[in-house]
């Protein structure tokens, strides 16, 4: 089974979720964590484990052969993102513009453009007793993370295909989270109850029904009255899975990087609500 | 003597744009003539990406001796205008393109 | 005209809510720009009027036309993105892998493939309830280039203050260190970095800093909330006097950010803290870095 960590915004809490509902099955049960948030991965922050591989990620760009060039232009027409270009002596190529789609390459009349390797980014995974956690992390500078949600993905498939999957996912609706979630059989969106959060939210779920996606929502912060987000998902149908109170410890805790369910009862209980709700192994039965 | 200036308008009295690869306008000077051509570059201005080496293949056709402009050429721009031989003169930003043009000839700027 | 990016790498902050007050404080002098397209929020602060909504077009995606196509299957074998599929022995093309390369139109036989430009959402010049300019914009569900979106903002942004003579276009950024927060920053004249004393707060900015440095763009950071973890603070402000940034400001963890965000107000309009006497003298520091 996978499962996704999402939310409309940043800041909601998703890792703080993620992390603790994956150190808290590992207590009893196999599970995989991947932080997918390859741009900002924090995951790492709040666990600990011993390496057990490194991978390097590519994606493919093109290397120009200046003897085979006749200088035709044809590259530079046929790129719709203005990573290559031809001037009257040279031809330029800006690898970090580069989508592979390896149109130049293949549509080269004279074969001067042989498709080549550039370093993206970073996978690097770890274990420590029942967990194992996977994080990939975007070179700075890099532009593109969808190539590297994607290829982290597969290695996904690769190594743990028939695992308990928690995906902690970037935030927003556009490109990265879509990639993200779109082989997930449940979301799990994380928000928070003010007018910021439910904006967010809405877009979220939006973006969830478009994908055809199931998925419920985890108040983070929440207020015992005049909860704006219960009252939302309350319109809409949509489950509420757990609450987490607002607190100062809990922020406090967060700060230092430290796990929660050992000492916020909340949290151990939203957990155990998330467990019972997906029938995930673990928690207090 | 062609002279390039990355600017945000057409005529003497527009003002240098700071920034190379999205500034809406590339005027040429014929430092003969004191004729202005200008080139409207807001198709680059408006690129998510690649606004850099966009402008600099225009530049690079223009061909101009001397470029005139704020910032300075980003990474990508710099690399294309390598092949041009061209002096790039920065630091000319919010003068008149009159004004950068004065300074630029007395030596000043 | 002077322009300032405020980012934050990781996302929560307070960035908007900062951008918002200092928006209110300078409301005389600044035209404000939301360039975090994905998940806007500064117009839940600032009641802009969504004045003058324009359609925003951007990048392709590919579309079969299945009366000319002849199943040749040429589309198909060149796509890199697995973006067509035969669904009832008809060649389609899903738009959410589709990533608009175009590479299949040009090797098609028959020209039946075409690659139209993408409604991808909207974008305004508003008057806001503090009767200054906004521009912002509204990002369709699970598009790409969002980062050609924030580039149009900005361009918008930018030819407003020209054409005003306003003398500060203030930018809330984007979060991340990818597509949209480059875009965001291009063009910045001096950016503002908000974090909070978290182990994640100081990990995103160590990266998002590192962004600032290709870009050779001038800094100053925001510690807020830095009384949640004074050792974290510590630690944030001696990595700022490593690399040479100027600490501009710290802010208390108050009730206000979330209370004044509940009431639609900015943190400097509610009563009775210190909040908005720190914005002013934010402003105010900001506005002397750029003098430097």
């Amino acid at each position: 089974m996978k499962i996704a960590i999402a939310s409309g915004k940043g800041g909601t809490g998703k890792t703080t979720l993620s992390t603790n509902l994956a150190a808290y099955i590992a207590q009893t049960h196999p599970v995989v964590l991947a932080d997918l948030d390859v741009e900002e991965p924090n995951s790492g922050l709040f666990l600990s484990g011993s390496p057990i591989a490194t991978e390097d990620k590519f994606k493919m760009v093109p290397s120009w052969d200046a003897e085979k060039c006749i200088h035709c232009g044809n590259c530079q027409k046929v790129c719709n993102f203005n990573a290559i270009i031809s001037l009257p002596k040279i031809v330029m190529v800006f690898e970090k513009l580069c989508h592979s789609c390896y149109a130049c390459a293949e549509l080269c009349p004279a074969k001067a453009l042989t498709m080549v390797p550039e370093k993206i980014g970073t996978l690097k995974a770890y274990k420590q007793g029942n967990l194992h956690f996977v994080e990939s992390r975007l070179d700075i500078g890099q532009e593109m993370a969808v190539p590297l949600i994607g290829q982290t993905e597969s290695w996904l498939n690769d190594h743990f295909p028939d695992a308990l999957l928690l995906l902690d996912s970037p935030p927003g609706t556009s490109c990265p989270v879509i990639e993200a979630t779109k082989d997930v059989d449940f979301v799990i969106l994380v928000t928070e109850p003010t007018p910021f959060g439910l904006h967010d939210l809405t877009l979220a779920v939006e973006t969830m029904t478009t994908l055809k996606k199931e998925f419920g929502v985890v108040i983070n912060r929440h207020r015992e009255t005049g909860d704006i987000v219960e009252q939302y998902c309350e319109q809409n149908d949509i489950p509420v899975l757990a609450c987490i109170a607002d607190s100062r410890l809990v922020a406090e805790l967060y700060s230092q990087g430290k796990m929660m369910y050992k000492s916020v009862p909340d949290m151990q209980q939203a957990l155990d609500n998330i467990i019972r709700f997906l029938h995930l192994p673990g928690g207090r039965q | 003597m062609k002279i390039l200036f990355t600017a945000q308008g057409t005529g003497w009295d527009a003002k240098v744009d700071p920034r190379f690869g999205r500034c809406p306008w590339l005027v040429v000077v014929d430092s003969e003539t004191n004729e202005l051509t200008a080139v409207d570059n807001s198709d680059s201005s408006e690129e998510a990406h690649g606004a850099g080496p966009k402008t600099s293949r225009k530049v690079v056709e223009l061909a101009p001796a001397v470029i005139i402009t704020g910032n300075g050429p980003g990474g990508n721009a710099a690399t294309v205008l390598e092949m041009l031989d061209a002096k790039i003169v920065t630091g000319a930003a919010g003068k008149t393109l009159k004004e950068a043009y004065e300074a630029f000839t007395a030596g000043t700027l | 005209m002077k322009e300032i990016v405020v980012i934050s790498g990781k996302g929560g902050t307070g960035k908007t809510s900062i951008t918002a007050a200092l928006t209110y404080v300078g409301r005389g002098e600044i035209l404000a720009a939301d360039c975090d397209v994905d998940a806007a929020d500064m117009h839940l602060l600032l009641a802009p009027d969504f004045g003058k909504p324009t359609d925003f077009y951007s990048g392709v995606i590919a579309k079969i036309d299945t009366e000319a196509c002849i199943s040749c299957g040429k589309c198909k074998a060149v796509c890199r993105f697995d973006a067509i599929s035969i669904i009832d022995d008809k060649y389609v093309v899903s738009p959410l892998d589709c990533e608009g390369c175009g590479y299949c139109a040009r090797v098609c036989p028959r020209d039946a493939i075409t690659t139209p430009e993408q409604n991808v959402g909207q974008w305004f010049i508003s008057t806001t309830r503090l009767q200054n300019q906004l521009v912002h914009a509204r990002l369709g569900i699970g598009t790409e280039n969002s980062g050609k979106l924030v580039a149009k903002v900005k361009a918008e942004a930018r030819s407003l203050a020209i054409e005003k003579d306003i003398p500060y276009v203030l930018v809330d950024g984007s979060p991340g260190i990818g597509c949209p927060v480059i875009s965001s920053l291009s063009g910045a004249d001096y950016v503002v970095l908000v974090t909070e004393p978290t182990v994640s707060g100081l990990h995103d900015m160590r990266r998002v800093h590192q962004l600032l440095k290709q870009f050779n763009l001038p800094c100053g950071c925001v510690i807020n909330k830095a009384d949640l973890n004074p050792e974290f603070s510590r630690k944030i402000e001696g990595f700022l006097q490593d690399e040479n940034i100027d600490l501009l400001a710290r802010m208390p963890y108050h009730p206000d950010f979330t209370e004044a965000i509940t009431q639609g107000k900015t943190i400097v309009e509610l009563d009775g803290s210190e909040l908005p006497e720190k914005i002013e003298i934010l402003w105010n520091t900001i506005k002397s870095k750029l003098e430097e």
